[in-house]
């Protein structure tokens, strides 16, 4: 049986936890154990009993906790216990498992530790950007709740409405507020902060998110820079060309001077963060704005952000904290949580509590950048484009495949239709010729007839199929006619007997048939 | 009673069976249609029994009035999820009858005939039979279908249509003796013999066709049980019999023939029945895709905050009678102010207008229940579509794959909306045998459980 740890997380003001009491009952479907440390939920608001009441086991503290564990789930990255004096990794089984925000790019001498553990590491931030993948996207579902949290921050530091307003007092113009970088927090905020009522505009190197920014309703600003495109492997965005980014910064310092609110969500897959809003800019801002940076954790893109801080130059906040989803540690614990345990259940198709790796699975294979005690990162590269516009969903097929198919079988129709006729031609002459005049007027009233119930079915509405076939079904019991002359006029037993079972159930058909239809259509109304 | 009024009262017979079915065109005048149709009959038995007069009237008396209370029983006892097994239940009345009707003339005719009139008469007795004999048989085998007494798989025999075209050949041979029979037993043998093999071959063919296919089956033998009484009308000289077979004949045909367009596959292949036995899709999808789930709260919340929701019933919702409380969902929903819609694909189910049935039975206004066509142009400004047992009939694959076994079959689009939340027991294929690749599909939430369950909870969700 395998042993899921919960830790309590290190990090300074690090509130979210890997595992919530409802994604605990999940993890224990899976068939594996959970040991959840102590007041590991508590700044997200979940108790040791709420985790107890779903079914894990509680560890005392950490050291107990690492060393029962035999795969952990984390959010930060394992780091040095200042308290305990020792690494998170050392403590760990050997050989055990860890899902956790590992960044391998930066961490090399991380992932030797975990190498020299024996232990198999999934990074949840390496995760392939594939649609498949997108419910274990943490990076997205923590994106998402950061450029909210990141325009309710602003609203705190910004002294105005975001709503223009007209009362009784006077006029409150609207707040203007630019996004830089349109991807899933960038487009949260814009949603946010159009929600809120401001007027949003967002700039992103990649042409291809115009269509979801405008479709959050903000304006899309575009450099009028012939076609470059920034769109990078797997939906992230690539360095841009110097000229390129000349322009783009001319754009900024235009804008900063205009808008209220500067929300930077720019980065690039294993840089630094852009450097996007210089200091001269800053000071061209309006007293009283707002700048809130992303992208601070990773140096930020504008120049005087300070990493977890807000800072004041010119007049104008600059908000740095990099732990925005940690500030609302219920919602992203939750999220997040659960992106593990479908990282969980794809680890444990037999759902028996025992985790195997695929490393065949283009999935699996780009989260682990440690398996077994060998580093297997960078994984190879996966080329998809995830934000390419999908093929329209009703596409005719090619004219040509389909004209190669059509054409012997309209031959065919026509040979079909000749013969029917053809055919046709040959039984009315052969009646016509052979037929006596008794039949033939028989003849005459049954070829009407079909023409009759032909032109009245097709007027009958779909809805009433069924009452339809219930009715003629009942008319057909007019075979009745037929057998009540037998009957009459039997001569024989054996005839009596036919004739007389025919008319009793086709009398059962009569009676039935027109009864179920009048309840059908009784119960229809409008 | 002179001749003349018989046939005036036939007339009048004919002319209100006409106006029956055309009265059942529209919601407002179908009633005053199943009346006609009453009339007319009570009319056409009425006046034959006041001309035959002197003969067994205390048989027909018995007969008549002990089959309508039998008929009566079942109609009223009926749930209206069983309404196609009943229906076809009737069908095989009409053929079997049919087929006594068919002996009884051969043996005691009423006419007397001679020459070439004696020989068309044989043949119509024989066909009348015939076709008689494949719709008792077949009927029965379809109503053990959707009564499930029978599995609804499609019974594929190796060789099975040689089979079938070495039973018609040996009609055929049977036909030629049987009207060139010198004694009348010999003739009668002829025909017994036929009636067996026709009515092995009505169980072979309806064996031989899948459940889903159903409503072009229970069409067709509607369209058969009209010819088989055509068939005995004219052995009876009986224009009656003739206009109302030809009338039932007909609508059947074109029923199935409407059945067949929306299936997109033509009328042989369907009544050639052995579809749904390929399972394997062209559209290989990868294995390891995965769907994503949701929960009952969820959805609610889903549903409640929606302006524009529309249901997708299929035979699940049928089979888990789960119709009144997605009625009861609706009537809720829509006393919110949102809109709900039905969406209903014309195979849905396994009767023509199955779903209209059942939802008219939960008290779904009518009016609020449209076809495909109507209702395809609206699923891109739709916030939620609940598709609640369907497959096959929402299987983007039939539009995007031309490599499907089911290419070009018209769907409904559920895709195109914003959200699409699928109730439904278990990954299976649908009848087609066709995977799904709607269920893998960015905005597909399952919803997995028993329809009726699933939306009961549902129905509590949303009034907490």
């Amino acid at each position: 049986m395998t042993t899921i740890g919960i830790p309590k997380e290190i990090y300074p003001d690090e509130r979210r936890v890997a595992a919530t009491p409802a994604s605990v009952q999940k993890l224990l479907k899976l068939g594996y154990e959970v040991l959840v440390q102590s007041g590991a939920g508590e700044p997200a608001h979940y108790d040791d009993e709420a985790y107890i009441n779903a079914g894990a086991a509680i560890a005392v503290d950490a050291p107990a906790l690492w060393s029962q564990a035999d795969f952990i789930l984390k959010v930060r990255a394992p780091m040095e216990n200042a308290m305990l004096n020792r690494h998170e990794v050392d403590m760990m089984k050997q050989g055990a498992g860890l899902a956790s925000y590992i960044w391998p790019a930066q961490t090399p001498e991380l992932l030797e530790k975990f190498a020299a553990k024996g232990a198999t590491v999934f990074a949840i931030d390496s995760l392939p950007r594939i649609s498949r993948a997108q419910k274990m996207d943490a990076l997205s579902a923590m994106a998402n709740v950061a450029g909210y949290r990141a325009v309710i921050e602003a609203a705190n530091h910004f002294g105005r409405f975001f709503t223009g307003q007209v009362t009784a007092a006077g006029k409150v113009p609207p707040a203007k507020i630019m996004v830089i970088g349109a991807g899933v927090a960038g487009l949260a905020a814009v949603g946010t902060a159009n929600s809120m009522g401001a007027i949003v505009r967002a700039f992103d190197t990649r042409l291809e998110v115009k269509e979801q920014v405008e479709s959050m309703g903000a304006e899309f600003l575009e450099l009028d820079f012939g076609d470059e495109d920034g769109s990078g492997g797997g939906g992230y965005a690539k360095q841009m060309s110097d000229e390129f980014i000349k322009a783009e910064m001319a754009l900024f310092a235009e804008q900063a001077k205009e808008v209220d609110i500067i929300i930077t969500t720019a980065l690039i897959p294993g840089r630094p963060a852009p450097k996007l809003i210089t200091a001269e800019m800053v000071a061209a801002m309006k007293p009283g704005s707002v700048i809130v940076d992303l992208a601070s954790e990773r140096g930020g893109n504008c120049e005087l952000t300070e990493p977890g801080k807000v800072a004041v130059h010119h007049d104008v906040s600059i908000i740095g904290y990099t732990d925005l989803p940690s500030r609302m540690a219920k919602v992203s614990s939750d999220l997040y949580a659960s992106n593990l345990t479908h990282l969980m259940s794809d680890l444990t198709p037999e759902k028996d509590g025992q985790p195997s790796v695929d490393m065949e699975d283009t999935v699996i294979r780009g989260l682990t950048v440690v398996h077994d005690g060998e580093v297997t990162w960078p994984p190879p590269k996966v080329e998809v484009a995830v934000n390419a516009p999908p093929p329209p969903s009703t596409e005719e097929p090619s004219p040509k495949g389909k004209k190669a198919k059509g054409e012997p079988s309209v031959i065919g129709r026509w040979l079909g239709k000749g013969l029917l006729l053809l055919v046709t031609v040959l039984a009315l002459l052969g009646i016509g010729t052979y037929a006596p005049p008794s039949f033939l007027t028989h003849f005459t009233v049954f070829v009407l007839a079909c023409f009759i119930g032909w032109q009245v079915i097709w007027n009958v509405t779909a809805s009433l199929h069924t009452p339809l076939m219930s009715v003629t079904n009942a008319i057909s019991g007019i075979i009745v006619i037929g057998a009540l002359l037998h009957l009459a006029q039997s001569e024989s037993g054996a005839v009596g007997i036919m004739a007389f079972i025919a008319v009793l159930i086709a009398t059962i058909n009569v009676a039935g048939g027109f009864r179920v239809t009048h309840r059908m259509l009784k119960m229809f109304r409008r | 009673m002179s001749p003349g009024i018989v046939s005036v009262a036939y007339v009048v017979a004919s002319i209100l069976f006409i106006l029956s079915l055309g009265g059942l065109s529209h919601q407002e005048s179908a009633r005053r249609g199943n009346y006609y149709g009453v009339a007319g009959i009570l009319i056409a038995v009425g006046v034959t029994i006041a001309n035959v007069g002197t003969g067994d009237m205390v048989a027909i008396l018995v007969a008549i009035v002990l089959g309508s209370i039998i008929g009566i029983f079942l109609a009223n006892r009926v749930e209206m999820t069983q309404m196609p097994q009943l229906v076809a239940l009737l069908h095989s009345f009409v053929g079997l009858a049919a087929v006594l009707v068919g002996f009884s003339g051969y043996i005691e005719p009423l006419i007397v005939t001679h020459g070439a009139e004696h020989t068309i008469k044989l043949v119509e007795i024989f066909l009348g039979i015939f076709i008689g004999a494949v719709t008792f048989t077949g009927s029965l085998i379809a109503c053990g279908k959707l009564d499930g007494r029978v599995s609804s798989k499609a019974l594929t025999l190796p060789g099975r249509h040689l089979m079938n075209l070495v039973a018609l050949a040996i009609t055929v041979a049977l036909g030629i003796m049987f009207v060139g029979a010198d004694s009348h037993w010999a003739g009668l043998l002829a025909l017994i013999i036929m009636t067996i093999i026709a009515s092995v071959l009505g169980v072979h063919l309806i064996m031989a066709i899948g459940g889903a296919d159903m409503p072009v089956v229970v069409s067709m033998l509607n369209s058969y049980s009209g010819w088989a009484a055509a068939s005995i009308g004219f052995m009876l000289g009986n224009d009656l019999l003739i206009v109302t077979g030809a009338l039932v004949g007909s609508s059947g045909a074109i029923l199935s023939y409407i059945m067949c367009r929306a299936m997109n596959r033509s009328f042989i292949s369907v009544i050639l029945g052995g579809f749904g036995q390929t399972t394997s899709s062209s559209s290989a999808l990868t294995g390891d895709e995965s769907v994503q789930e949701t929960s009952i709260d969820e959805l609610a919340e889903e549903l409640l905050s929606s302006d524009s929701v529309i249901i997708v019933p299929g035979y699940g919702m049928a089979v888990a009678q789960a119709q009144n409380a997605v009625g009861d969902i609706t009537k809720l929903l829509r006393e919110k102010g949102i809109t709900v819609r039905f969406g209903i694909h014309p195979v849905a189910g396994r009767l023509p207008g199955h779903m209209n049935v059942l939802l008219a039975e939960a008290h779904v206004p009518y009016d609020i229940v449209l076809e495909m066509d109507e209702i395809n142009e609206d699923f891109p400004s739709t916030d939620v579509v609940l598709v609640i047992g369907a497959n096959d009939t929402v299987n983007p694959a039939a539009a995007e794959d031309p490599g499907s076994p089911i290419a070009g079959m018209p769907v409904l689009e559920v895709w195109k909306s914003r959200q699409v939340v699928i109730l439904k027991r278990g990954m299976a294929t649908g009848y087609s045998g066709v995977e799904n690749p709607l269920f893998y599909k960015d905005n597909t939430r399952m919803l997995f459980g028993d329809a009726k369950e699933t939306v009961d909870k549902l129905l509590s969700a949303l009034r907490s």
